[in-house]
Formats: C-alpha cells, structure tokens, sequence
C-alpha cells in the first residue's frame, strides 16, 4: 500500500477512464494522478465534464471504461487470480468507505440537526457509539465553527453555515480522499470567505488528499499543489498554480482563464 | 418594420419573404387528445342509454357437476348473463356520473359563494357526504322513499341518485382543486387588464382549469363504476354482483361467478385507467 | 319525523358493531401500510422482476372494485384453495388491506419520487447501505408528503368496512341491519332516522380520523424547525465539554 501516506491520506490513479451520458462523452480516456495528501485543483468551462471527474469517484456515477485506484485498490474492479473482473456492490462499498465528498448544493438532511448529519454515518456506518459519534461531531462543528449552532436544523442555517456543517459531516468519517465539488458556487458572495477559510484549515493539516473543483482562482492559487485544466473530456494543460495561471501555455487555457477574467 | 421584424425571428422558416401569421394558441376544446377521448366517452354514453337490454332472469339452465372447486365450462356458460349484468351497472354509471357532474358544479359554485352561510353548508354537505360510506347513503336513500308515498324510485333509480349525490362532491373537489391550480399571477392579471368577470372565467381561468380537471373527472368516473356494483345486494338491482349472489344462493357455487365478474372487471377498469393516464401525461405535455 | 335521537339500548347495539368496524380498520390499515410500503418500495426497485410484480399488484388493487374484491376473498378463495382456516373477518381484512394497499404503494413512489437527488447522492457519499439510505433519509423526509394522502385513504377504507355487513360480519352496519330487523313491525320511519344516526357516527369517526393524521403532520413539521427541550439541554453539556 504504497499509495497511502503516513497520515492516512490515499492516492487516487485514474487510467483511461471513460464515461458517456448517451451520445455525450464527459471523460475520454481520462489519466489523472493523485498522490497521497496532494491537493489538485481542476478548473475548466461549466459543462466540460470536471465534475463528472468527482462524481465517478464518488461512484454516483459508473464509468463506462478504464479503471479507478483509490488507496491502491481498485474502485470498480476485484481482482481475481491475475485478472479483474466487475466489482461488487460490496467491494464498491468497501472501497468508497476512504472518500467523503462535499456538494455543491450542501445536500444536508432537512429533517435531522447539524449535529445529527454529522453523527449519521458514523453511527449507522463506522459503528461508532452514539457518546463517541456525538463527541467527535462537537469537536467538529467547533473547528468549523459552529458550536453553538449544533442543534439546528438545515432551514434555520446560512448557506455558508450549512456548507460548513456539510463539511463537518464529510470530515467525520475520516476519509483519506476528500472531493470537494464546486462548494462555493452556490453561496452569496458574502459567504464565500468563511467557507474557504474551513478549506484552508483541512489543507494545512495535510492528513487527506483534496481534489477541488472551483470557479475559485485565488483560492486555487494559495492551497492547490497542482492546478488542472479540463476542457472537453480531456485535460487540457497541467502543473503548478502559478505556472497554469501566470503562463499558461496551450491557447485554450489561456481563453479561459480571459473569460474569467480573475487574472 | 413589420416584414423586418416579423422575419427575423424564423431565419430558418419555410420562405422568408412570408409575413408572420397571427396564430391563436389552440383552444382545449380543438385539442384532439383532449377531445378524442371526451367523444369516444360521448359515443359510449349515448350507446348505453340507447341500446335497451332487458336483463333475462338470472337463473342458469346449467349445472355443474357436484364438485365445488372450479369448473371452466360452468365458467364460460355464464358469460352472457355476466355481460348484460356488466351493462346494467354501465347504464346506471353513467347516468349516475352525469348527475355527479352537474351536482358537483353546484356544490362547488355554493362553496366558492360570497354569501357565507350558503359557502358553510356546501362545505359541510360535500365533508359528510365525502366522508360516509355509499353503502350506508344508499340505505339511507331507500327507507327514505320507503315512507314517502309522493315519489316512488325503483332500485337502480335509488342506485343513479345515491351515485350521483355521492360522486357529485368527489367532481366538485375536482373542479375546486382545477380552480385552484390555475396560478395566482393568472388571477391578479386578470384583475391587472381590467378584465370583466365573464372574460376572466371564460377566456382566462376555465380554458386552464379544464386540462387538471378531466383527468380528475375521468377518476371518479371509474371509481363510481367499482362502487356500482353495491347496488346488487343493497337494492336488488340486476347486476353483475347481484346476479353472482343469485347463483350463489340457487347453486350453492361461488368460485365460478366471484371469478368471473373479477375478471371482468379488471378487464374494464384497467384499459380506462390506463387511457386516463396517457390522457394525463398527453395534457401535461402540452401545457 | 319526530324524535331523532335513538333508545339507549339500540346505541349499545351500534356500539358493539362500532368496536368491530374500528378493529376491522385497525387491522387493514396495518397490514395495508406494510403493503404501500412494501410494494411502493418495490416499484422503485433496481431489479426489472420486482418492478413487475409491483406493477402488476398495483394495478390489481386498484383495478378491481372493493366490493368484488372482498366478495371474492369471503366466498371464491376459501372454496377455491380449500383454505378456510382464518374464518370471513380475517378474508374482510385482508380484501380491504390489499385494496389499500394499491392505492398507498403509488402514494409512497410519489412521495419517494419527490424526494430530491441530491440526498440520495449526500447518503451515497456517506456510504450508507441503501436500507440506511431509505430508513434514515428518504422515509422519514417523504413521510410528511406520504401522510396527508393517506389520511384520505384511511377514510376510504373505513367506508369501504361498511361493506363487509354484505357478507354478514358483525360490524356497525351490520348491527344497523339487525336493529331494523328488531323494529320490523314499528313504523318504517324509524329506519330513517336510524341510518341518520349511523351517517353521523361515520362522518364523526371519520373526522376523528383526519385530526390524528392532521397531528402527526404537525408533528412531523415541527422535526424540521426550531428543536426544544431535551435536545436544547444537551447542546448545554456539549458547550461545557469544548469549553
């Protein structure tokens, strides 16, 4: 398990990876590697597919070629013998247990508290105690913090306050891959600063792999190891935040980083 | 500027020199898949009211042997008599739904009238009516007449009105619930044109209306036609049910009728319900 | 028409049947719950099988008229399976269950339906199993949209217990059916009044009815606001714990 790094984080290898909605091809034979605790920022157009990028590693998504590592073993696959054959919803469950994965549009649960969200999947999951799930969970609303906001439900909270308590309950189940999909997109602008700075805080620990999608470019520009542009199923150009944004060198990289305007 | 800007829109029309045609939208009553099916159930009516099938008597000249479990030919043998039993409860649907229909528009205009006290009863009526069993009301309608000498209804007429009264509050929750789907801005524009209140109902609210409310129509119709048959035991009407218990009593053979008029049933209520949903789906399409 | 109300003794008789109707209602309202949802579940199924043979109930219950269902059930299934063991009220039952039953499997795929994508998504991430994903998160968010509908179906079925008087179980109208039978030689006017007062004891039991489910809605809506009491007190021990 060389793809694990000492803290726990896990590496992510993506090998010609397909994936088509009928006739639209999102992923074309997509290669991306990810070391353990390394923090990737994938940028590109709306619509070019970068979210599918998340999602089938999330497995809301399946992919329809290609293969997928996380942490060294295979997402989709089980190996049998020497060959691999489809894997088992038990595998895939297996397997999925290392990601976490925090959403756009929050997606808490409405009819429980933002402690309840939190303390879900380690309870009904990981087997937690209720005493354990529900300390852990405080801990974790006050690095967010939210402390006194645990016994709230989604409705009576901020975007930017459910968007950290989304966190929160992403972070519980101690995923060694973290995917983080567009997290800022959907808040007032106002909002936006609180919810970064929680980011920041999980990137300067180090102890889980981040993938990011994000509209974002100062942000990606501070935390991102490695920036990725992604147009068209592919990617287009890749390497170090500043060398992307500062002399980015294919002509459709530097199209977009125009169109939006930030640099 | 008229060809300019009339052209400009459809670039890529038949011929571009031609001037935009003034197009109504289509009015409900010329949408073929809202008024194919409200013909066929036009045809359907007028068939049942005209055609006059007197309903022989239910008495099999068949026997069937002395085993009780199910025997096919004694099954097929009594398929005649189960359809005019099937057209009995038909007719009497029918006859019973048009009434529903046009006591549901009273009760629900007596529910939207300014005039409290008249607002409150139909509330009340449609609630209690709504929520007792048919069985009962049916019951209720036939002592009644039993102690008038004035009016003298036969069973299947108690049968028509029991449906009628009964369904009738199920149509006017159907036209209140279309009412009120029509979109609060539809209304407030209304008021916002000026616009008088027969041209708000007619040209406004009703052509909207319509499309939610057949289909809810088209419901309680096929759930009258599975309560119709209540008139067999409680008012001795000659239907299906009726006619089954007839054999029950004389033959002592249950599992051939019971199964029978199951059969038939479903072989009714399904196509209609499923014709109902397409119509559904269809209206909903368009809007 | 004179006096309205009853003699004393002819509502004990009511009352005798009344007990039976309300365990009739209790009985198939259970079973039939556990059939909406099983079936309602069913029709959302991955499996091609199970969405069949969902379908198929679905449209059976709802095809087939009620009356017709429980004759079949008291008189055709007993001789036809040679299976008599239970005896009529628990053949009423069951045909008044699986008739609500069809009804109630389309009320919960709509309301499983309404439930947005994103929390199926959310419960997936979390790596829920998908029982935990339809216990913990979909059921309990689609059951404030489940419960007004089957109110009204509850008060569907107990109209439809009324019929089982047709198959001589000892329910109220039953019981109605043998008070006339008392009083055949008094005036026939008594009939009247008499299924007046059974209409009203319907339409009350009815009413009684809708306010149990208008509570639990109420109830339920009140899970997703503010949280009092007990829940508030332990947010008190947890900011002493971080503090």
């Amino acid at each position: 398990m060389t793809d694990v790094s000492p803290k726990g984080a896990a590496g992510v290898r993506m090998r010609s990876v397909d994936k088509a909605f009928g006739p639209n091809v999102v992923l074309r034979e997509l290669n991306l590697e990810v070391e353990p605790g390394e923090r990737v920022v994938i940028i590109g157009p709306s619509g070019s597919g970068k979210t599918t990028i998340l999602r089938v590693i999330m497995t809301l998504e399946r992919i329809d070629g290609g293969t997928i590592r996380v942490g060294g073993q295979h997402l989709y696959h089980e190996p049998v013998g020497d060959q691999l054959k489809a894997a088992s919803e038990k595998h895939i469950r297996k397997v999925r247990s290392n990601i976490g994965m925090v959403f756009q549009h929050f997606n808490l649960f409405p009819h429980m508290s933002a402690l309840e969200n939190i303390m879900l999947a380690p309870v009904k999951v990981h087997n937690k105690s209720r005493d354990e799930a529900r300390e852990t969970g405080m801990e974790l609303l006050a690095k967010v913090g939210l402390s006194e906001h645990a016994n709230h439900t989604p409705g009576q909270l901020s975007g930017g306050q459910k968007q950290r308590v989304a966190i929160a309950r992403a972070l519980a189940a101690e995923p060694a891959v973290m995917l983080f999909d567009e997290v800022t997109s959907a808040l007032d602008p106002e909002l936006v600063g609180e919810v970064l700075s929680v980011l920041r805080d999980i990137a300067e620990e180090g102890s889980t792999t981040m993938m990011l999608v994000t509209h974002e470019m100062a942000f990606a520009r501070e935390v991102a190891d490695r920036l990725v542009m992604f147009d068209n199923g592919r990617i287009v150009e890749e390497g170090r935040p500043s060398d992307v944004l500062d002399t980015p060198q294919k002509p459709r990289t530097r199209e977009f980083l125009g169109a939006v305007g930030d640099q | 500027m008229s060809e300019a800007v009339a052209t400009s829109p459809t670039p890529s029309g038949p011929s571009t020199d031609q001037k935009l045609a003034y197009e109504p939208h289509r009015k409900w009553y010329r949408r073929p898949e809202i008024l194919g099916p409200v013909a066929i159930v036009i045809a359907v009516y007028a068939v049942l009211l005209g055609v006059e099938v007197q309903p022989g008597r239910y008495r099999s000249a068949f026997t069937a042997d002395g085993d009780l479990a199910l025997d096919w030919d004694y099954f097929f043998h009594l398929i005649p008599q189960m359809l005019t039993g099937a057209y009995v409860l038909a007719r009497a649907t029918v006859l019973g739904f048009t009434g529903a229909i046009v006591l549901g528009l009273l009760m629900a205009l007596g529910r939207r009238s300014q005039f409290k006290p008249l607002s409150w009863v139909s509330a009340f009526v449609i609630e209690f009516v709504r929520s007792t069993p048919l069985l009962v009301q049916l019951f209720f309608l036939q002592a009644l007449f039993r102690t008038t000498d004035v009016v003298n209804l036969s069973g299947v007429q108690i049968l028509v009105l029991g449906l009628a009264l009964h369904y009738g509050t199920y149509t006017s929750e159907g036209y209140r619930a279309g009412i009120n789907s029509v979109p609060d801005g539809q209304w407030e524009a209304s008021t916002a044109l000026n616009l008088d209140p027969i041209t708000k109902w007619t040209r406004i609210i009703i052509p909207q209306a319509v499309p939610n409310v057949l289909p809810a129509l088209g419901n309680n119709l096929i759930a009258s036609f599975k309560d119709a048959p209540m008139g067999g035991p409680v008012l001795a009407v000659p239907c299906m049910l009726f006619f089954a218990n007839t054999i029950r009593a004389e033959d002592f053979r249950s599992v051939e009728p019971m199964l029978l008029i199951g059969a038939g049933f479903l072989l009714i209520s399904i196509p209609a319900a499923w014709g109902l949903r397409r119509l559904e789906e269809r209206i909903e399409y368009e809007r | 028409m004179g006096d309205w109300v009853l003699t004393w003794g002819q509502y004990q008789v009511l009352w005798e049947g009344l007990t039976v109707t309300l365990r009739l209602l209790g009985l198939a309202f259970l079973l039939g719950v556990v059939l909406s949802l099983v079936f309602g579940i069913a029709r959302l199924s991955p499996r091609t099988w199970m969405r069949g043979l969902a379908l198929v109930y679905v449209e059976f219950a709802r095809g087939i008229s009620s009356i017709i269902l429980l004759f079949i059930m008291v008189f055709a299934i007993p001789i036809l399976f040679d299976f008599d063991a239970f005896g009529r009220f628990s053949f009423a039952v069951v045909a008044l269950a699986i008739n609500m039953g069809g009804y109630g499997a389309e009320i919960v795929r709509g309301s499983i339906n309404a439930i947005p994508k994103g929390q199926t998504e959310a419960s997936i991430a979390l790596n829920l199993s998908p029982t935990q994903r339809l216990r913990h998160v979909v059921l309990p968010q689609a059951m404030r949209i489940i419960l007004p509908p089957m109110g009204n179906l509850t008060i569907e079925i107990l109209k439809g217990t009324a019929l089982v008087a047709l198959v001589a179980i000892g329910d109220l109208m039953q019981a109605t059916r043998n008070l006339i039978q008392a009083q055949l030689a008094e005036g026939v006017s008594g009939v009247t009044i008499l299924f007046v007062n059974v209409l009203v004891i319907y339409f009350i039991v009815a009413q009684i009815i809708n306010g149990l489910f208008r509570f639990g809605e109420a109830r339920l809506n009140a899970r997703f606001r503010q949280r009092t009491g007990r829940a508030a007190v332990s947010t008190e021990a947890y900011s002493e714990v971080s503090a």
